[in-house]
């Protein structure tokens, strides 16, 4: 049986990982290629490494960052990140990443999506949307990290980007990020509904119970989490012993 | 060990280069006829449409070549797909080595996603490739076809049906799945292949 996966994701600025608590402040959390393979080892079944330097500068530290990653660990991994074009996703590719992760860029620039499924395949590509439940019961995405909110409706959004091409959704909510109290169970169970392809949770895992949440009731194929993991507070052989308790299929190693 | 990874139109082919050196090996990626027939060991992975790489690598001619190698061959994932007979993606007829035909994944209920993508398991393994104790082990797969199950299967997976995770036939091998992306079981795996004499 297919097992459901649990992501790991690193935020990275200027070499170093880092966690924000609703997109800002942020703490140190320690070196990505050594978490990274910390992950593996545990159990982890992929990785995410998000870049948060936007200059050209730190781009160039990320793709050396992204050929160490490549090097040393035996997972898949996914970046994303400062990505605009098709250039981005050809040097990510090719030092290494096995999917690119696309979010503001595909909002503003939808057809990237099938540009990226034509030249690299869909498997390649993740298309990773922020959105916020508005008081009008409507989930709303937003852009540049969560700052910008757009006129586009979750729902909507995600089949235009599955009918583009992507091969993943990776669903953040605004609402439960940092914020350790669940994922948000409903919008994912609608999500995982109406997509044909994979849905990964992310933003809001406070215990294991709400890992369990995002498979039983989210209906998510994959969950994704930062600091619960960073800061030891959930331990990934644990996490995945617990849900096997609970009837969930995850990988043992 | 000369271990070559053929180099065509398929994407992702340096993952397997990456999990090689890992192993201590560096091999050399090249399209070069003479490099790959003298090789100990060669590698054709990738991911891709069928179709187009199966058009490239006749364009190349490289498909009489890679029929007509005596050596140990991996093939990987698109690589699997293009070794079997005909392949429903952009339905083309591919190189034949293994006798059976590739399809789409059909889902049947709502919620069965494709592609099928992440860790599944391993089931009734043969040949040299794998040990006993792999058997019901995890492995990587990102794919939306399959080879369906034959006398050459030497491993299955189930996802919504048993399908071939691993063929053999005389010097060909091939998986379906990455053992570049599959922790420390796929780098046991690779290493196998390694080990396999001529």
């Amino acid at each position: 049986m297919l097992a459901k996966r649990i992501i790991p994701c690193l935020d990275v600025k200027d070499g170093q990982t880092v966690k924000g608590v609703h997109f800002v402040n942020f703490r140190q959390a320690g070196d990505p290629v050594e978490l990274g393979e910390a992950y593996s080892k545990q159990g982890a079944d992929e990785l995410v490494y998000l870049d948060i330097t936007a200059s050209f500068e730190g781009r160039k530290t990320f793709t050396d960052l992204v050929r160490k990653v490549a090097a040393r660990i035996s997972i898949p991994f996914t970046v994303g990140g400062g990505i605009h074009e098709l250039a981005d996703i050809d040097r990510l590719l090719n030092a290494g990443a096995d999917k690119v992760s696309i979010n503001t860029a595909a909002l503003l620039k939808p057809q990237l999506i099938d540009e990226i499924a034509r030249n690299f395949g869909s498997q390649m590509c993740v298309v990773a949307i922020d959105a916020k439940l508005e008081e009008d019961g409507k989930w709303r995405c937003y852009i540049n990290g969560g700052r910008k909110p757009l006129d586009r409706e979750l729902l909507e959004w995600a089949l235009e980007a599955q009918d583009r091409g992507a091969g993943e959704i990776l669903f953040t909510s605004m609402s439960h990020d940092g914020v350790k109290t669940g994922y948000p169970n409903e919008a994912l169970a609608m999500l995982a509904d109406k997509l044909s392809i994979p849905v990964i949770a992310s933003g809001g895992a406070g215990n294991m119970e709400h890992f369990r949440d995002a498979f039983v009731l989210g209906k998510a194929d994959a969950a994704l989490a930062a600091s619960v993991f960073h800061f030891g507070e959930i331990k990934i052989p644990d996490l995945k012993a617990y849900l096997k308790k609970e009837g969930v299929i995850v990988r043992e190693q | 060990m000369k271990v070559i990874v053929i180099k065509y139109n398929a994407g992702n082919i340096h993952s397997v280069v990456h999990a090689l050196r890992r192993l201590g090996l560096e091999a050399q990626v090249t399209d070069d006829k003479e490099k790959i027939q003298t090789a100990d060991k060669v590698i054709f992975p990738g991911v891709g449409e069928a179709s187009s790489t199966m058009a490239y690598l006749k364009q190349h001619r490289l498909d009489e070549l890679i029929v007509n190698l005596k050596q140990p061959v991996l093939g990987i994932c698109i690589g699997l797909q293009l070794m079997c007979r005909h392949s429903q993606e952009g339905n083309v007829d591919c190189l034949g080595i293994f006798d059976t035909c590739v399809k789409r994944f059909e889902p049947q209920q709502a919620g069965i996603k494709i592609p099928q993508m992440g860790w599944n398991t391993i089931h009734n393994l043969q040949s040299p490739l794998f040990s006993p104790d792999m058997e019901n082990r995890y492995v990587y797969y990102v794919h939306s076809y399959y080879a369906e199950s034959c006398a050459q299967t030497i491993a299955t997976t189930e996802y919504m049906h048993p399908y071939s995770a691993a063929l053999h036939r005389d010097n060909f091998y091939a998986l379906q799945f990455h053992p570049e992306k599959s922790s420390e079981l796929g780098e046991q795996i690779l290493s196998n292949f390694l080990n396999i004499e001529r």
